[in-house]
């Protein structure tokens, strides 16, 4: 599915290198997590495989099913089954939420030569879904993201996943400003989504989230690189003993 | 009317035709306005359907300036009178030049004058109850370097509701002013989309009188034209009356707008809001010079002025001007005036979940245009605006 390969990646108005030869390979259905003290890379890699300005990848490779995702604007991506769940969701004033969605569904059906959804067709499927993640009308309604709390924005992004449907799917910190409720709604709606074939990269400081979306594959992060992967035990590891010990492991 | 005239043409004679070193006239060609002679502007044909097109309304149409009363519907409806300028009533004749002379100070406004003194065609309105449906004014253009100017006089009685619509090209040179006084409890709504074709100039004038718990709305579209000046200058002489002036403005390429506006408050408790906003490219400019003025004695006044323009390249410019001028001490008063380019992380967004770059932009516009669009308080007309710039942005891409 998801295949990463010594990517190396600077920032492009600064000569700071932030991933140095990251190796990834996420297979279909799988599960994998990154952990990682801050500023080790984790938010960057989420940001290059999506699309971001400012970044300049240097070296290596990343490709989804075979193809280069480097090469292809955001949009492309997306329509190719990459998605992020951001961690700071954007606000968007004066655009609906529900016209925002629709526009990216639609957009990505059309770019992949499928049949646009109708107006009515959308609207029973999204209320579908945004039942399931507690997300009223009022909320469709409203601009996107504006005025929304933390795990408004949070539950928000996941019914943007389920909408959406991607193949592989990034989630960069979602249990981030979640409280314990949030966090379990949240990882209902992600859970809720796998179904043997869709990948996931969830990427988090704690373990607790990793208690709710089960992983099958560790990875931990430092300095640009991935050091050290196990199985769901390595985010056990981590949560009682810290990254000291595996840093000076590695070190 | 012809002493009105006189009146007009001496107070002109008095101030002279804008310059450019009149302080508001610093960022906008005059000259373009006032020369002898015209230059012409090539009529735009686009194949869209007209604006305004499915709303129920009475059609006044003027070709080139001039009344046409086959294109037009019969002038009359329940709940307002309509005459034409040269057959008005007593009280348009009355009114004819006054709300405009009382607008000349403390800022001369010297195309109004000329206006007044000049104009002979336009209509009078007196708006007895709830008008029906809106009068929709239709300025159609047929001559190449057509020079029209039109005066509308406008009377909203006690309690009455009016809404006039006005598109339509114009002319190569159009000047027009609209006097309108609203009554205690009289309401007034104005929608206008101005002129599209590419080289056209205008300079409009609409100079208001609020009574008692009144109210003033308008909107005004400007999508293309070489020169646009929009002026507005409202005395609120009422208690509790309301003043919303917004603008949405598109320009690319040759492309000049200009909102002027002028609100003065002198009663109590009055709300006066000017929500503009200006999407420009390619060598386009946009202008606001914006003044609040409150009156000693006018407290509980709540003014608020703002004008944000989005460029979206480094041709573009805006020049913006927000004054405040306030001698009451109980009054709330704001403004704000940003210049900007998209937003980038807006688009990142957008385009994450696949939405096209183009589409993306498109909607971060129209976006950034709600806030002025929403103060439209018939949705259908609203629609019609919105599509309209949606038709534009369709067309400016790249």
């Amino acid at each position: 599915m998801l295949k990463i390969n010594n990517l190396h990646v600077k920032l492009e108005d600064e000569d700071k290198q932030i991933l140095k030869g990251v190796d990834l390979e996420v297979g279909p259905g799988q599960v994998h997590a990154i952990m990682g003290p801050n500023g080790s890379g984790k938010s960057t890699l989420s940001y290059v495989l999506s699309g971001r300005d400012g970044y300049e990848v240097t070296e290596g490779t990343a490709t989804l099913d075979g193809i280069d995702l480097l090469d292809l604007d955001p949009e492309e991506r997306a329509a190719k089954g990459l998605f992020l769940a951001f961690q700071y969701p954007v606000e968007i004033p004066g655009v609906g939420n529900m016209t925002f969605l629709r526009t990216a569904v639609n957009a990505q059906r059309k770019a992949r030569g499928e049949e646009e959804l109708s107006a009515g067709e959308f609207l029973k499927v999204i209320r579908a879904k945004a039942k399931t993640l507690k997300i009223d009308a009022d909320m469709l309604k409203r601009p996107v993201n504006v005025g929304f709390s933390g795990g408004e924005k949070k539950r928000n992004e996941i019914l943007q996943m389920a909408m959406l449907e991607p193949k592989m799917c990034i989630l960069d910190e979602t249990d981030s400003g979640l409280d314990v409720d949030a966090m379990k709604l949240v990882s209902e709606g992600v859970n809720a989504l796998r179904d043997g074939k869709r990948s996931f990269l969830v990427i988090t400081h704690y373990q607790r989230l990793l208690d709710h979306i089960k992983p099958d594959v560790v990875h931990i992060m430092a300095n640009g690189r991935i050091i050290k992967s196990g199985g769901p035990d390595l985010a056990l590891e981590v949560e009682h003993n810290g990254y000291a010990d595996i840093l000076a492991e590695v070190a | 009317m012809d002493s009105a005239r006189k009146q007009a043409q001496e107070r002109l004679a008095a101030m002279g035709l804008p310059q450019r070193r009149d302080e508001y006239w610093k960022y906008t060609r005059p000259d373009l306005l006032t020369t002898d002679d015209v230059a012409p502007a090539a009529i735009l044909n686009l194949d869209e359907a007209p604006l305004f097109d499915a709303i129920d309304r009475l059609k006044i149409v003027f070709v080139d300036g001039v009344f046409d009363a086959d294109a037009s519907d019969d002038l009359s409806m329940a709940g307002i009178e309509i005459a034409l300028l040269q057959d008005a009533p007593d009280w348009a004749d009355a009114l004819y030049g006054t709300l405009e002379a009382a607008g000349q100070t403390p800022v001369a406004r010297p195309l109004a004058a000329l206006n007044s003194a000049n104009a002979r065609e336009g209509v009078v309105i007196r708006a007895t109850g709830k008008a029906a449906k809106p009068v929709s004014m239709i300025y159609v253009r047929k001559s190449e370097a057509s020079d029209v100017m039109l005066h509308h006089v406008i009377r909203v009685e006690e309690g009455a509701d009016l809404t006039i619509l006005e598109n339509g090209p114009a002319a190569a040179r159009f000047n027009s002013v609209m006097e309108v006084d609203i009554a205690d409890k009289g309401a007034f709504h104005h929608v206008r989309a101005m002129g599209r074709d590419h080289e056209r100039r205008a300079a409009t004038h609409i100079f208001g009188r609020l009574g008692h718990e009144s109210k003033f709305k308008s909107f005004t579209m400007t999508v293309n034209g070489k020169l646009t000046r929009n002026e507005v200058v409202l005395e609120l002489t009422g208690n509790d009356a309301i003043a919303h002036i917004a603008g949405a403005a598109m320009g690319d390429g040759d492309f000049l707008h200009d909102d002027t506006v002028f609100i003065t408050h002198d009663s109590l408790n009055c709300e006066s809001r000017q929500v503009f906003k200006k999407v420009l490219r390619n060598g386009a400019t946009g202008v606001f010079q914006g003044k609040i003025l409150v009156k000693a004695g006018a407290q509980k006044t709540d003014g608020y002025q703002m004008s944000q323009s989005l460029l979206l390249d480094d041709e573009a410019q805006f020049f913006g001007k927000p004054e405040l001028e306030i001698y009451a001490d109980d009054v709330m008063c704001s403004h704000g005036s940003t210049t900007g380019a998209i937003d980038d992380e807006a688009m990142y967004y957008l385009r994450s979940r696949g939405v096209p770059k183009v589409d993306a932009q498109d909607m971060l516009v129209l976006a950034f245009m709600a806030d002025a669009i929403d103060e439209i308080e018939d949705e259908a007309i609203a629609d019609d605006i919105r599509t309209r710039l949606e038709g534009w942005l369709a067309r400016h891409r790249g």
